[in-house]
């Protein structure tokens, strides 16, 4: 085993992630089987919230990937920056729709959540706004990948949006944060001191918590199996295209 | 450079078209928001600052595509490109003369379509500045828009969805401090906001815009 480099080797790549997909995938369905039936049917209804609290199995994981996406996505922009491996430039390019359906998951349970909750489906809320306008940096790199034909003038310029976006993104997520208080409770993450601290009513109890866990790993596996697959497509479709354009000059 | 400055402000006034229709898109905008929602004064006085600000926002997206797209289509970009001043200098300069076109007009064009919108007295002195802070920051940003999207054939639409989302700190810092000086309350922290953002974008965007019109002059 030498270094983590040689996986930007695309024939390493590729035959890696055929050895790897079908594991991380079974494992991710049955993550998410198993998690999301035993959040939606074996945990107690909220003595507030009514079994609208269950949503809670499909917000949580989509949120936290939908950050997470546009993340991975900033590194190996970077990686494909400094070091020139078109596998990273890739994998950025295939986690892209992926992070932008999380996002719309995200939004729209919570819309769903928020209707019978908070009386409404839609409010500016800060985290709502900062999704919403996540989501339109999606959309834009996305448009951006598909207008530009060379691959590697559009691996450098979708490479430079989401570093310059990312900066964006968080300024705008301060922005948002300063023009309207919100709505949306604290982060359901923030569990240590409800253990130490004693302070246990603002947070989620462990009845809600470990299956929680389970849809979360059940989604990163999810999105795992989801960027490796489509980041080997998009080698097999830069490879087809350059066979084609061989026989064309033969 | 400041040949540069100079040839893109002579364009910019000579050519026609350009210079000006920011002002006029700007008072259409003025002008359809009353049709739209009523004619109440109160309630007008109540949103003037933000649609202000929005209108100049979307007079200024107008004239994004014309920065670079007119340079690269007839070889000027790629005979500056060859001269000894740097890129990020070039992009900086196409900026400024960006702002001085469209920006500077729309800030002394403000407190008169303000006037329309009823906006209040202690209002006027706020929106000028948070226009003329912010403005410069909309050029800075749209320049690197142009810059990403300047190989693209009719890539205006696409302009605006990147780089509309990339206005959004910018927006916000500045109606608020338009609103907050029209409604009388304290202002100093989204002008310092407002500031750092402008000063921060032209300090650091031109290495980004200069990077990106590297890639696309290759």
């Amino acid at each position: 085993m030498g270094s983590i480099w040689e996986y930007a080797n695309p024939v390493k790549f590729s035959q890696t992630v055929s050895r790897f997909l079908a594991p991380v995938a079974i494992t991710a369905g049955a993550c998410l089987v198993v998690g999301l039936i035993w959040g939606f049917f074996f945990t107690p209804d909220d003595f507030r919230q009514g079994s609208t609290v269950k949503i809670i199995y499909l917000h949580v994981p989509s949120a936290l990937m939908a950050i997470n996406a546009w993340f991975m996505m900033l590194v190996t922009s970077l990686i494909w920056l400094v070091r020139r491996h078109h596998v990273s430039a890739l994998a950025a390019k295939a986690a892209a729709p992926i992070g932008m359906v999380m996002t719309v998951i995200a939004l729209l349970t919570g819309a769903i959540w928020g209707q019978p909750m908070w009386g409404t489906w839609w409010a500016w809320d800060p985290r709502l706004t900062s999704f919403l306008i996540l989501f339109l940096f999606y959309l834009g790199y996305i448009a951006l990948w598909e207008a530009i034909d060379d691959p590697d003038t559009a691996a450098d310029l979708t490479s430079v949006l989401c570093i310059v976006g990312s900066v964006f993104a968080v300024l705008s997520r301060y922005a948002v944060n300063f023009w309207n208080q919100g709505l949306h409770q604290g982060a359901s993450f923030a569990r240590v001191e409800a253990v130490t601290g004693g302070d246990t009513t603002e947070k989620v109890s462990n009845v809600f918590f470990v299956p929680l866990l389970v849809c979360i790993a059940g989604f990163v596996l999810l999105f795992v199996a989801l960027v490796l697959l489509r980041t080997r497509t998009e080698i097999h479709k830069r490879r087809t295209r350059a066979l084609l354009a061989r026989e064309r000059l033969a | 450079m400041k040949a540069l400055l100079l040839r893109d402000l002579k364009l910019a006034f000579r050519a026609g078209g350009g210079f000006g229709l920011g002002i006029a898109f700007f008072l259409i905008v003025v002008i359809l928001v009353p049709f739209s929602v009523g004619p109440e004064s109160s309630l007008l006085t109540k949103i003037a600052p933000g649609i202000l600000w929005l209108g100049a926002l979307l007079a200024c997206l107008l004239s994004l595509d014309r920065i670079l797209a007119l340079d690269w289509e007839d070889g000027t970009l790629d005979l500056v490109a060859t001269s000894p001043l740097p890129l990020e200098a070039v992009v900086s300069v196409k900026a400024l003369a960006h702002w001085l076109t469209t920006g500077v007009p729309l800030v002394v064009a403000a407190p008169l379509f303000g006037v329309l919108l009823n906006l209040p007295a202690e209002g006027y002195i706020w929106l000028v500045t948070s226009l003329a802070l912010g403005t410069p920051a909309l050029s800075v940003i749209g320049t690197f828009g142009a810059a990403l999207t300047v190989g693209i054939k009719r890539g205006g639409l696409l302009l605006s969805l990147l780089i509309l989302p990339l206005y959004v700190p910018t927006l916000i810092f500045g109606a608020e401090l338009a609103r907050r000086g029209a409604e009388g309350q304290a202002v100093s922290t989204p002008l310092l906001m407002l500031a750092g953002i402008t000063f921060g974008v032209i300090a650091l965007l031109p290495f980004a815009s200069a990077a990106v019109l590297r890639v696309n002059l290759r």
